[in-house]
């Protein structure tokens, strides 16, 4: 293998786009390249990948590489990682940036299985140790209780980063690069699993990743009525409905609406939780979040740690007027 | 159906933020005095898919943990909820590992139990959240793994798994053997039964050590680590919130809204 140099970003395509996690990859791993004066690489895999490869160029990269077969087209572990297995021995980056998203989690471990190589997922922030070289992952663990920093020797080192960790550079459509194919040569009768239908769960109105101002209700909401009252409030804010596990869990909303570690990760400008307690691992969803407010009748709850405003008393007493009042102003 | 699930003993995740601490010279978390550690929670859904699986259609549940000085209360209790045999990696030597030390050791004890259709992980432990353990297996083996899954049947020599996706679920059939990991949009797992203590208690878990299973002790634990942990610490918190008092519910409510809107957030 020849000696390993620059950093990978994998790049996910949502909807013929560049997904956001991979600009926020970009930008965080042009600035990795640029420390250790390597090229950025981004590889596109799919059945088609449409206008993403001048997207990547235009977010940061130097190179791109496409891997487009109509066996690409839905993500599956086997196709995927013999994919990116050849691409990694071919190109032999040092750095290998994936997100922490539903197929980086799935794709990352069982690559680095394959190729022998270190992994660290869902990190947070990462850094170029000046005297090793290697690179630091600062990773959650402990439910968002404790952060971690690892580094490895084996290489290619391999991370997943947390959505919203990292800033994406503002497009520059001028920017030239190179984008070359790569072959794919895969066996059908190597793909050991077959999709056999996708479904789409979207709750109506603004998406949660995307809402400015989230109202957020735990278990103390108590059923799936009292989420209605929270509807009203995000209504009136122009924002979207979040819970913690819990209501989740018991089924008072569908599983989608999960703010925290497993869950969506989420950066509104204002956050309002509602009866949660603010575990580690909700607080994960949501610390990124500009400002919180909580309301819990527990004057204790770890919630208010994190909040900026906050009011002690049972939800069902202060949210109408609350709401109420919130319509005022807005109207007024 | 012959069914193997991977449980791990992990620190409590429910115990108080408030009693989270870390021994900085070790680098590891202390824990928390009177909090007991339990089975990873994802790992006690993943017995639960096993046993949803067992009680349609029959099968065997071998459980499989890895650590040292295991609590036997702690690590017998998916017997109690109905899982037939107990096998402990359990050593010193398994200590300190991380992922691909854990993965390697775990495989092979897989592989000195032979038979299997199905095995089951959690799709993260709740201490370190690396979630690397169930596909790192399943590579070892070179078996198809299916990860975060939220509900698993099992048909016609095949699997067919509801997957968790950002907006909804895949399903995604695959072939058996074949390696699942296992996430809370699974629902509850069931609790033990007074039943099933009692024929726990009487069972004795079979106890494996690093040469039982072939594994290279420069590969094992502490040994075989391919990440090194530079620094374990706990995010600093502000802790600055401006509590709104009134004399009534709804006026500290309208207090808040005040306040929001004075701070330009509404």
């Amino acid at each position: 293998m020849a000696e390993s140099k620059g950093v990978m970003v994998y790049g996910e395509i949502a909807e013929g786009k560049l997904a956001s996690i991979t600009t926020e990859l970009l930008g965080g791993g042009r600035r990795l390249a640029d420390e250790s004066k390597e090229e950025l690489l981004c590889i596109l895999i799919g059945d088609q990948v449409g206008e993403a490869p001048q997207q990547a160029i235009a977010s940061g990269a130097d190179k791109v590489y496409t891997a487009e077969d109509p066996l690409l087209k839905e993500y599956q572990t086997d196709s995927y990682v013999a994919v990116m297995e050849q691409a990694v021995k071919d190109l032999s980056p040092r750095i290998l940036l994936l997100g922490q998203t539903s197929v980086g989690r799935d794709l990352a471990p069982r690559l680095a299985f394959r190729l022998g190589a270190s992994l660290s997922t869902d990190c947070l922030e990462l850094s170029i140790d000046p005297d090793t070289k290697l690179l630091q992952q600062t990773r959650s663990v402990f439910g968002g209780n404790a952060r971690a920093i690892f580094a490895s020797e084996s290489l290619p080192q391999i991370v997943t980063v947390r959505q919203k960790a990292m800033s994406p550079l503002e497009p520059d459509k001028s920017k030239k690069g190179e984008i070359t194919p790569i072959k794919v040569e895969l066996d059908p009768a190597k793909i050991r699993t077959k999709v056999i239908e996708t479904v789409k769960e979207e709750v109506e109105g603004i998406k949660l990743e995307d809402a400015e101002a989230i109202v957020t209700g735990g278990r103390g909401i108590g059923g799936p009525e009292g989420f209605k009252q929270l509807e009203e409030l995000a209504k009136a804010l122009k924002g979207a409905v979040g819970a913690s596990r819990p209501p989740c869990d018991n089924g008072w909303v569908p599983d989608t609406l999960q703010v925290g570690l497993t869950g969506k990760i989420v950066t509104p400008e204002l956050y309002i939780a509602v009866a949660l307690s603010g575990a580690s691992q909700h607080l994960a969803g949501c610390s990124g979040a500009k400002n919180i407010i909580a309301i819990n009748k527990d004057p204790e709850a770890n919630i208010f740690k994190e909040a900026r405003f906050g009011v002690v008393g049972d939800w069902k007493q202060l949210l109408p007027a609350f709401t109420e009042k919130v319509k005022e102003l807005l109207a007024g | 159906m012959n069914m193997i699930v991977c449980c791990k003993q992990v620190l409590d995740p429910e115990a108080p933020p408030a009693s989270f601490k870390i021994d900085p010279g070790s680098n590891q978390v202390v824990p928390p005095p009177g909090v007991p550690p339990v089975i990873s929670p994802f790992d006690e859904q993943a017995v639960e898919a096993a046993l949803r699986i067992k009680d349609s259609q029959g099968g065997k549940i071998t459980v499989l943990s890895l650590g040292n000085k295991l609590l036997r209360d702690v690590v017998k209790k998916p017997l109690s909820m109905g899982a037939d045999e107990l096998v402990l990696l359990e050593d010193e030597a398994f200590e300190g590992g991380d992922s691909w030390s854990i993965a390697y050791a775990l495989a092979m004890a897989i592989k000195k139990i032979g038979e299997f259709d199905l095995i089951f992980c959690g799709r993260q432990a709740a201490d370190w959240d690396a979630g690397q353990v169930g596909s790192g297996i399943a590579e070892i083996l070179g078996i198809p793994s299916v990860t975060v899954a939220k509900k698993v049947e099992a048909v016609d020599g095949k699997a067919r798994v509801e997957r968790v996706i950002a907006d909804g679920y895949q399903v995604v059939e695959v072939t058996l053997p074949a390696l699942i990991t296992v996430s809370n949009e699974l629902g509850e797992a069931r609790y033990a039964t007074l039943k099933g203590i009692m024929a726990a208690a009487k069972k004795q878990p079979t106890i494996w050590k690093p040469a039982d299973i072939g594994v290279d002790p420069s590969q094992t634990g502490a040994a075989g680590r391919r990440t090194k942990l530079v620094k374990l610490f706990q995010p600093v918190r502000e802790g600055k919130c401006e509590i709104i008092e009134a004399d009534s519910p709804a006026e500290a409510a309208a207090g808040l809204a005040v306040k929001l809107r004075e701070a330009k957030l509404i």
